[in-house]
């Protein structure tokens, strides 16, 4: 083929063809280096800023650092709820050569169960070999020095400190304080939906219960934050910088550590409750409730056999203060003496005649005197000093129970106390509806006869007749009780819970002087029930005991039948202030299942104002509270 | 810029186009300096990285002493060999990350690196020996040279040597003249035979690598995870870049074979753009220097194989630069003269030093 054509080359010709297409092919590098010169401006010019962001968000880590959580003192700066350092030996796998060898040897000092190798191991195998794991968990004060002094045979091997909350008193004070715990997926959840759970990236423990919860939000803090360089195995090759956390704010108490010391001993193994009101401010002095437990149980976690010991009959997880339901029995005749008054039903001059029982007229049925022979010719006064049920009962009859129901809800029965812990049920003050809309039955008339004497349908907190005793000794006076008095940062304090509620104003305040003139009777005279309690106290006081019958003790309490005999006896009820000139201090005790107002109870109410004014001895005046 | 006297200068005698060498020169220079920084300060790949460069140098100084004419003589036992050899691959071939690109006769090394210069030298020889522009008949042998060690590659798998070699060849017959109307027919045929390639040309990682491409964002943490690494280095390099070792996605290992593939990126990041554009004028200064060459050369041999290696090596630059910055899906082509790595570095510095040949052999015949 070749050779029919032109056997000579054209070689300028292909010369000249060459050059063109090297040319073309020069132009066409040009145009491509062009449009990777366009690609590259646009990535490193035009969106420059975009990635710049993306570069830092790859190299830079931003670690959280917890808060330290704000401590709890009581009114005289005792510490009640510290940060302990808890100690933990931690490894970090990469600087230990012969891991195995490592971790026999340092079994001989320190004991590490089969459990806590095997949660390490597994740990390392799902972390990077240059994070820190740890081996063992909260190290005794032995093990740490047992440790530290062989530390240099244990390359990688360190101990990590970091605190955690301990609770001193332990379960003297736990139905108050309450107790914080691991922060768990339910409260995680809760805190994204108010939009809190930033601040708690490096947060360990929640408050769980009492004052550690219901102050969750000023003890807890704000959270700081350390930003650091990492690779991109997430290693941290350097510190960039530093936001500091803002500790949380101490909480003050206007509790008396020494006063809820002498509550726990004087209830020895009684179940029942101590409440002590500060009477001038409606601070809470002592708040105990027996059986109890020790809080710092829950703060690494409780073990399953100690949670389920404390699940027994005794019910010590209640807070019998604020959730136990008891008939408030004799404590509310003052009150009622103030209602009939109030109302004209009587008068401070009026007297009955109390046979030993009180009848509806026509009716055969009869409310029995506690007394069976009755307490004869009856004024307001022997009807307080010495607890004569019949007249309540008429006082009662011939009031009605609306009249009864919306006179002491002023008082506060019925409702939450206001006090500042979480653990708290309203009991029911009954009116018709509740009746109505509870059993589905009419208010009959007789129902009313034994509310007139605290019992029947109508159950109270200790929490609200200690302050519905408040409010009768301040004569209508209103300060809800409430354990915190401060929140404190830094020298800064913020006195908290100083608000008080509307007053009760009576059409007749002379009223409220004959009720507390009754019940300082109820001491100083000697056919008063408290008389023998207080004998020889130097403080004036005053008070009224209560026995009641057992209604329930606590929402959803199952009785055991082969139980139900002991739990079936009476409570016993006291319910005092003193001094009774220039009232100091409200005290309320409830005693189950004992019987007798003025032999159980009053006694521990003796003990617990016996220790307050010795320690607030009165010619020197009641201490200022802290603020 | 080399003037032509009847005097020979020590450069011509060594076969040495001293233009050509001082570039490449600059670029081991500023390969040395990167790859310092892109293996995080290491001095034993350094070390490494170093004695490759010396050997590829060498490989050079030999190729140019290498005649055109010898070349000639030689061309067709090495294609063969070349070919035989990936033949055996497939074979008999060691495997590495799931492809199998080498042989073992006592060292490692892949046949497809002889074949990049084989092949071209091939077609230039077959297509030189007749008149330009080649018939057609001509055209189509010439394309069989080109597409059986091409083929043979793609099946080891290795797409990217494989587009390589195919465009080495393709760019001598482009260069020897092929008429316009038959590139552009050849272009249609391509793009109705691109969906049949899809389908019964390409492994599953290979689709996935050009699905990824298209849509990075779709996988950062699996196989877009490159891609996107890459172009956040880039970007973030903005215009003076982060300086010299301070790159934090190649200094914190956040971007993937930075020493190799993706070394363009540490370039970016810590020089930004104005190295960028440094390195693509030299880049550009060697292509015009090589294309010089060939239009310069004596015989239609030595013009269409120097234009043709120095089109192929601008289409290593424009593969990796396209696929590190997100124009290309990521086909495994490392950044010519600098990314780290010996066999390719050898190849392509053997290719200069025959394009050296084949510029210094003009000048011998012109005295």
């Amino acid at each position: 083929m070749l050779r029919k054509r032109t056997p000579i080359r054209d070689h300028s010709a292909e010369a000249n063809l060459f050059a063109r297409r090297a040319f073309t092919a020069f132009v066409f590098v040009l145009i491509m280096v062009a449009i990777l010169i366009s690609n590259l401006y646009n990535l490193q010019i035009v969106s420059h800023q975009t990635y710049q962001t993306r570069s830092n968000d790859n190299r830079i880590n931003v670690i959280p650092i917890a808060p330290n959580r704000g401590l709890i003192y009581d009114r005289n700066g005792n510490l009640l709820a510290e940060n302990k350092p808890v100690y933990n030996l931690e490894v970090i796998p990469e600087e230990v050569d012969d891991l195995d060898a490592a971790l026999d040897e340092i079994g001989k000092l320190i004991s590490i169960s089969e459990q806590q190798k095997e949660e390490f191991l597994d740990d390392i195998r799902h972390n990077r070999r240059f994070k820190s794991q740890v081996l063992k968990g909260r190290l005794d004060e032995k093990e740490v020095a047992l440790f530290s002094v062989n530390q240099h045979k244990f390359p990688g091997f360190s101990i990590e400190a970091r605190l955690a909350r301990h609770y001193p008193y332990g379960d003297t004070l736990t139905h108050a304080l309450g107790y914080v715990a691991k922060l768990n997926k339910k409260e995680l959840a809760q805190l994204e939906a108010e939009d809190l759970a930033t601040n708690y990236r490096a947060t360990r423990d929640f408050g769980k219960l009492g004052l550690e919860k219901f102050y969750e939000t000023e003890l807890h803090g704000e959270v700081g934050s350390q930003s650091v360089e990492i690779n991109n195995r997430g290693r941290v090759l350097r510190s960039l910088d530093e936001t500091a956390p803002v500790p949380g704010k101490d909480l003050v108490l206007t509790l008396d550590i020494g006063l809820q010391q002498i509550a726990q001993l004087s209830m020895e193994d009684k179940r029942g409750t101590v409440i002590a009101l500060d009477a001038k401010t409606g601070g809470i002095l002592a708040l105990y409730s027996n059986p109890s437990y020790d809080p710092n149980l829950f703060v690494h976690g409780i073990s399953s056999a100690d949670y389920k010991a404390l699940l027994n009959p005794d019910r010590p997880l209640i807070n019998r203060a604020t959730q136990g339901r008891y008939a408030p029995a004799s404590t509310i005749k003052p009150h009622m003496a103030i209602f009939g008054m109030e109302e004209g039903l009587v008068t401070e001059q009026t007297k009955m005649f109390d046979p030993g029982f009180f009848q509806i007229p026509n009716v055969e049925h009869k409310w029995r005197d506690w007394r069976r022979w009755g307490h004869g010719h009856v004024d307001v006064y022997k009807a307080i000093e010495e607890s004569c049920d019949t007249y309540f009962y008429d006082i009662a009859y011939r009031a009605g129970i609306t009249k009864i129901s919306d006179f002491m809800a002023q008082f506060g029965f019925g409702d939450l106390s206001g006090i500042d812990i979480k653990e708290e049920t309203t009991a029911i003050l009954p009116t018709r509806e509740w009746k109505e809309g509870r059993f589905r039955e009419p208010w009959w008339r007789g129902d009313t006869i034994s509310v007139g004497i605290g019992q029947g349908y109508w159950t109270a907190t200790p929490i609200q007749i200690a302050n519905s005793i408040n409010i009768l000794v301040n004569k209508g006076k209103h300060h809800p009780p409430h354990l915190a008095q401060a929140l404190r940062r830094d020298e800064q304090v913020e006195v908290i819970n100083n608000d008080e509620k509307p007053p009760i104003v009576l059409n007749n305040p002379r009223h409220w002087q004959v009720a507390l003139d009754a019940m300082h009777n109820t001491v100083t005279k000697i056919t008063g029930t408290a008389h023998k309690a207080f004998k020889g106290a130097t403080y004036d006081p005053a008070g009224k005991t209560g026995t009641a019958q057992v209604v329930s003790i606590a929402q959803g309490e199952r009785y055991e039948a082969d139980k139900l005999k002991e739990r079936h006896r009476d409570n016993a009820i006291y319910v005092g202030f003193a001094p009774f000139n220039d009232p100091q201090i409200v005290v309320t005790i409830i005693v189950e299942n004992t019987g007798g107002g003025a032999s159980v109870a009053a006694p521990i109410a003796r003990q617990v104002m016996d220790y307050y004014f010795l320690a607030n001895p009165i010619s020197q005046g009641k201490k200022e509270p802290q603020s | 810029m080399t003037p032509v006297t009847n005097k020979v200068s020590i450069w011509q005698r060594v076969h040495i186009d001293l233009p050509l060498f001082l570039a490449l020169l600059a670029m081991m220079a500023g390969s040395l300096a990167i790859v310092y920084s892109a293996s995080g300060q290491d001095t034993g790949m350094m070390m490494r990285h170093s004695t490759r460069m010396g050997g590829a140098f060498i490989a050079m100084m030999i190729c140019a002493q290498v005649s055109p004419s010898t070349l000639k003589r030689v061309v067709i036992p090495v294609y063969l060999v070349g070919t035989l050899m990936l033949v055996a691959v497939l074979f008999v071939g060691v495997s590495s990350k799931g492809a199998q690109r080498w042989l073992n006769i006592g060292i490692r090394f892949q046949p497809s690196e002889i074949m990049k210069l084989a092949v071209p030298m091939c077609v230039a020889w077959y297509i030189g020996r007749n008149h330009l522009p080649p018939k057609l008949s001509n055209l189509f042998i010439g394309l069989v040279i080109v597409m059986v060690p091409t083929l043979l590659i793609k099946e080891q798998p290795d797409l990217g040597t494989s587009i390589l070699i195919a465009s080495s060849g393709i760019f001598v017959l482009f260069l020897a003249g092929v008429s316009w109307r038959l590139i552009g027919s050849l272009a249609v045929l391509v793009g109705a035979g691109a969906p049949l390639f899809w389908h019964y040309g390409m492994h599953a990682y290979q689709k996935q690598r050009v699905l990824t491409f298209l849509n990075p964002e779709s996988d950062p943490l699996g196989s877009g995870y490159h891609i996107i690494q890459s172009k956040i280095a880039i970007g973030s390099g903005g215009i003076e870049g982060k300086g010299w070792l301070q790159g934090t996605q190649s200094q914190l290992e956040f971007l993937p074979e930075r020493h190799t593939d993706f070394i363009f990126s540490v370039l970016s990041e810590e020089f930004g753009l104005i190295g960028v554009l440094f390195l693509l004028g030299v880049y550009l200064f060697i292509i015009a220097r090589g294309l010089y060459i060939a239009v310069n050369a004596q015989e239609a041999f030595g013009k269409l194989l120097a234009g043709a290696l120095t089109l192929t090596f601008f289409v290593y630059v424009f593969v990796n630069i396209g696929m590190v910055s997100g124009l290309l899906p990521v086909v495994g082509v490392p950044l010519p003269l600098i990314s780290y790595g010996g066999t390719s570095m050898v190849t392509l510095l053997a290719g200069f030093g025959i394009i050296m040949s084949i510029a210094t052999e003009k000048r011998m015949l012109n005295k």
